[in-house]
């Protein structure tokens, strides 16, 4: 037995590695900002990663025909699949590393996770919309995590307090249950602890149906539960092949559609998978469908007609694309921002960090931007780098997501002090978590 | 006390009060067992005769659901009217599809690999699972596709029963599963015990040399189970397609037949079956009634639990052969 | 012509019996001990360390243990996610209730509970074996997850559900947390993975090792010389688990630096079941080749792409590194149905005897 060979074997692996990374590196040498996309077009949740990884790609791109760039500089932009696997997450992230990205986008809770405490070191900012940790919401002890435009427990507020006008007043929550389905993970089971708290303040009944990932199409008996316990509104956080299924199996027992609300992942195939029944459906969102926006237009005309994409034309325009396009205008923004901060063209992580932190989106910059109403304006600060962006109800009308209602902004009161307290219980258990050093800057 | 009286009295006093339910979740879970019992069939036909514990079948399911919806896309592309008659068109064209996977199968993985070891042979159907997923989205896409129930004229809608107070409710597609699967099954019963082929394949299953020496194909034989497998795979890819939709997160349903089969035997036709409904109708009436004690979603293991309960009991399963060893 | 013992004499039986009986094998050993314990801290690049060495060392434990289960012993074992779950949580759960113990300690402390919990799901390999082995074992599989996931305790509460990963030093040198030099989070984990995989050898090559080759090859006729079935078995399945949750702490603690229950889910086992059958059963060099064969084809495959810079979509380079990795097993599987651990036999027999083959 000749145990450690593989170090050989592994070297001479590690080798060519080495090698091609370095061989690959000249490439995005030149005068350009170093973007890195972390997709998922593959593996059991691709359904979703596909749309999402178009919009992002699709936006940038158009960036960089249209306008040549940010500033002038153009973006080199990278593609990296992770297949929504925190290993190859985390390969991803080594890789792109040393290339100096400005900005990370994880797209994925088991990713943002272990990269959370890499980015203070590594001086790279993360940037995770609406998912990852929402105590990262509290930039004092999260100066390079990022987690615009809501936290989970602010779209399970919204959920809520949406709950609460259709009953009248949240007050008349009283007596009456509340079902909430969702994925048997970190995620799913992130919005329990404010929905436990409110059952307590306003008196209503949860009932919890969790569904484990491995059991995602196989939901019969979650929605049985459902049909004994006779909820008064179901709420769901489900993400993949959870929401059709859930979805169906709802139409399945005649619960009635319109009482029933997800947060803000569901998307057109999920909603269609029950039929005409499932009309009525309601989702959280916070940006627009459609193409009709200019910079949407845009996209069309230098991009996906030019064939510089693999995009679906069909696919422009659908709730994820736009999400991918909300997250790349966040990224461009930030970079915008950025230039404008440092007075360099090709800025560092360290630089596109300050300029997140003083990203204001405000409804003029959308315009200018040919993104006019397509989502509520959106400002952080050192202090707040979530910027609980009130979002709005839509329903299924049997083809596509149609917006119903005003606003629902947050509860912040109910909110704040969990995410202060979720912040400072990670400082506490991470010894030697560091202390805020960044300077904060004013915002521009 | 309390804890006793809701293990042992509260699930049986929830089933005499609302009987309708306690109909509906029987019905669910003998739904839910059929199909799984179609998956674990999959995995029984080429055990069988080969030995070959199928790892793939999982993504032998989605491959062809896949395949199916695609074709059907592609039909409607070329100008096939949309439709029951692109539908079943694209079934036949699946079909194919399917037998040329089981002769590529056997050319290029079976036959360079006679004779060696089961697990080297389960470690080849691991390296086809990852070539039929990359192909597969090479070919097919990552996105989940909706499956063509009602072009292939499978019904839809529901039956409601009146019952004691409260309805039971059947979907017309679930009893259509329930159907299908038992004809499926009492098909291949009948093909395994009755015809030519079928004997051959169980002298196969017995023993490779002695059925090549009486002068049995093992090249045809493999690739008629491997067929057979792949009609049982798009049978349920349709069926929880249907249920669902068509996409690659649908191959960890497949890990549900395992269970099953450690119920019903490696080797046995009826005992897949009866396996299939045991661990349906246990795993929802636990989930159902017993699951809230635990905080729910205990499906997910209930399953391996029963047929681990039962192994302790009965090591080759309900039907499985009680093999004698000898030094 | 370098590479033959002619020449080399034993005096004793422990000459005879020593583990590397060949003085070239020792001499490259200590090499490559060398490169891996200088050289690769020394000039290997970041991506290289963290990326590469790291994760295929973590793989390469949780192989061996999973190769003593079923290669030395021949029981099938789907569960190895989960051992390596129990182990990591284990540890987390040690380090944060008495931070002062060094956490070398508690991570090789942690495997013990993976041993415990390795016992009691080995229980079912008294009555059964083969697939229905494997599958009992996934009912470890499946429940350790859903534990995971459902006992708060296990994370100390955290809101995220997940492990995250607190500082811990080594001689006032960081070794765990984000400010951890990738060199020193490598040297540790190269230090565990050297130890263990001696112990390992010793293990294997022992008295307990040939009760459990002997169990492999025929248990009734290992029961008839006398030995224990039920011992040698549940040993396999105990000293299996150790080094499994041995390795999921490593895993989370040097690798990821937090983690969710999920990356302890199925896949991981079929991971590392992957590489154990690749590598070769019953072989623990074979962990390594096999580890590196597994987790790195697809890392290869995808540089290569990017150093011929071809304009191939990252998803398409995805779809085909499936399929190549498929192919390659089908592949390697009829080339070599014992392994690449095999291969490097045959490969050192000829080299003995060149250039004058017979």
């Amino acid at each position: 037995m000749n145990f450690p060979v593989n170090f050989k074997t592994s070297m001479i692996a590690g080798a060519l590695v080495a090698a091609t990374v370095a061989t690959a590196l000249p490439a995005a040498a030149q005068e350009s900002i170093y973007v890195p996309l972390f997709t998922y077009r593959t593996g059991p949740f691709s359904g979703s990663g596909i749309y999402i990884a178009e919009g992002m790609h699709d936006y940038l791109e158009m960036l960089n025909q249209r306008d040549g760039g940010i500033g002038g500089v153009k973006l080199a932009i990278e593609e990296c699949e992770t297949g929504y696997d925190t290993k190859k997450g985390l390969e991803c992230y080594e890789a792109t590393k040393n290339k100096k990205p400005v900005v990370i986008n994880p797209w994925s809770t088991g990713i943002t996770l272990p990269l959370i405490p890499r980015a203070a070191v590594d001086k790279v900012p993360v940037l995770s919309m609406a998912y990852g940790l929402s105590a990262s919401a509290i930039g004092d002890t999260f100066p390079w995590i990022f987690n615009p435009p809501a936290t989970y427990w602010d779209g399970a507020s919204m959920i809520l307090s949406y709950i609460g006008s259709k009953a009248g007043g949240l007050d008349k929550l009283k007596g009456k249950t509340l079902g909430f389905i969702y994925l048997d993970a970190g995620f799913g089971k992130e919005p329990i602890p404010l929905f436990e708290q409110l059952a307590k303040d306003y008196g209503f009944t949860l009932k919890l149906y969790p569904v484990a990932a491995t059991e995602m199409q196989n939901q019969s008996s979650q929605w049985l539960n459902v049909r004994r316990d006779k909820p008064d509104f179901m709420m769901m956080y489900g993400w993949g092949a959870l929401q059709p299924t859930a979805v169906k199996e709802a139409v399945k027992i005649n619960y009635p559609m319109d009482k029933f609300i997800s947060i803000w992942w569901a998307s057109e195939d999920d909603a269609a998978a029950g039929g005409p029944a499932s009309k009525g459906f309601k989702s959280l969102n916070w940006h627009a469908t459609g193409d009709s926006f200019p910079a949407v237009q845009d996209i069309k005309k230098y991009v996906t007609d030019k064939g510089l994409t693999q995009t679906d034309k069909g696919h422009v325009g659908k709730l994820l694309y736009n999400r991918g396009i909300y997250n790349s205008m966040l990224i461009a923004e930030g970079i915008r921002n950025a230039q404008k901060l440092s007075g360099k063209k090709v800025i560092t992580g360290e630089d596109m960090r300050r300029g997140l932190e003083t990203l204001n989106v405000s409804e003029a910059r959308l315009k200018e931007i040919g993104l006019g109403g397509f989502a509520g304006p959106l400002k952080l600060s050192c202090a707040d780098h979530n910027g609980h962006l009130a979002t709005f109800m839509q329903e299924w009308d049997g083809s596509k997501w149609a917006k119903i209602g005003g606003d629902i902004k947050p509860m912040s009161d109910k909110v704040s002090p969990l995410l202060s307290a979720a912040a400072k219980e990670y400082v506490d258990k991470a010894t030697g978590w560091p202390k805020r050093t960044e300077a904060c800057d004013k915002a521009s | 006390m309390n804890v006793l009286y809701s293990i042992f009295v509260d699930p049986f006093m929830q089933m005499a009060q609302a009987p309708d339910l306690l109909v509906q979740t029987l019905w669910e879970g003998l739904v839910g067992g059929m199909l799984y019992a179609l998956i674990a069939l999959g995995f029984v036909l080429i055990f069988k005769a080969s030995g070959v514990f199928n790892f793939a079948q999982g993504i032998m399911v989605v491959f062809a659901a896949l395949t199916l919806v695609g074709i059907y896309d592609l039909l409607t592309k070329w100008g096939v009217p949309a439709g029951v008659t692109a539908a079943y068109l694209a079934l036949a064209v699946s079909l194919a599809v399917m037998f040329g996977l089981a002769v590529a199968v056997e050319r290029v993985m079976l036959r360079p690999l006679v004779n060696q070891p089961d697990i080297i042979l389960f470690m080849a159907t691991f390296g086809l699972t990852y070539f039929l997923i990359g192909f597969g989205e090479f070919v097919f896409g990552g996105n989940p596709k909706r499956m063509i129930a009602g072009e292939l004229s499978l019904p839809s809608g529901a039956i409601d029963f009146k019952m004691a107070g409260g309805f039971v409710s059947l979907q017309k597609i679930d009893i259509a599963a329930v159907l299908i699967v038992s004809v499926m099954v009492a098909g291949l019963s009948f093909f395994f015990q009755r015809t030519r082929i079928g004997r051959a394949l169980r002298a196969v299953a017995d023993s490779h040399k002695a059925a090549l020496s009486v002068g049995i194909s093992l090249e045809q034989i493999w690739v008629v189970v491997w067929f057979a497998a792949g009609v049982v795979a798009l049978a349920t890819g349709i069926m929880w397609g249907a249920r669902s939709e068509v996409s690659f997160s649908l191959q960890i349903i497949s890990f549900k037949a395992l269970p099953v089969l450690i119920l019903g035997g490696f080797t046995s036709i009826p005992g897949a079956i009866v396996g299939g409904l045991i661990i349906g109708i246990g795993e929802k009436l636990g989930e159902f009634y017993w699951g809230p004690l635990l905080g729910s979603g205990i499906e997910s293991w209930l399953a391996y639990v029963i047929a681990l309960l039962f192994l302790l009991f009965r090591p080759q399963g309900l039907f499985g052969e009680k093999i004698i060893e000898r030094i | 012509m370098f590479y033959r013992e002619a020449g080399q004499f034993k005096t004793s039986y422990v000459d005879d019996q020593a583990i590397f009986p060949i003085r070239q094998d020792r001499i490259g050993l200590a090499v490559i001990l060398a490169i891996a314990f200088i050289g690769v801290p020394l000039f290997g690049s970041e991506f290289f360390i963290s990326a590469i060495m790291v994760p295929l060392l973590v793989f390469s434990l949780a192989a061996i243990g999973l190769n003593i289960l079923t290669g030395y012993t021949g029981l099938l074992s789907l569960g190895t996610g989960g051992f390596m779950g129990v182990g990591a949580f284990a540890c987390y759960k040690l380090t944060t209730i008495f931070p002062d113990v060094n956490i070398i300690v508690w991570i090789l402390v942690s495997g013990f509970f993976a041993s415990g919990i390795g016992i009691l799901f080995g229980l079912p390999s008294l009555r059964i074996k083969g697939f229905y082995l494997a599958v009992a074992t996934l009912s470890a599989q499946f429940f350790l997850d859903w534990a995971f996931v459902r006992i708060p305790w296990l994370v100390n509460d955290n809101t995220s559900g997940a492990i995250e990963v607190p500082m811990r030093t080594l001689f006032g040198i960081p070794v765990t947390g984000p400010t951890a030099q990738p060199e020193v989070r490598y040297l540790v984990v190269l230090s565990v993975v050297a130890f263990l995989t001696l112990i390992a050898s010793n293990l294997v090559h022992g008295r307990i090792g040939r009760s459990w080759m002997a169990v492999r090859d025929m248990d009734l006729a290992a029961e008839l010389i006398g030995i224990r079935l039920y011992r040698a078995k549940l040993l396999a399945f105990a000293v299996s688990s150790y080094y499994c949750g041995v390795a999921g702490a490593l895993m989370v603690f040097l690798w990821y630096g937090s983690a969710e229950p999920a990356v302890f889910g199925i896949d991981q086992s079929f991971f590392i079941l992957f590489m154990v059958i690749i590598g070769g059963l019953g072989s623990l060099v074979g962990s390594f080749f096999g580890a590196a064969l597994i987790y790195g084809m697809p890392i290869i495959i995808k540089s290569f792409v990017s150093l011929f810079g071809l304009q191939i979509a990252p998803a398409t380079v995805e779809h085909v590194t499936f399929m190549t990795v498929g192919g390659l097993i089908v592949l390697f599987l009829i080339i070599e149905p014992a392994g690449l651990a095999r291969l490097w036999q045959i490969g050192k027999q000829k080299l003995r005897v060149w250039p004058f083959p017979y």
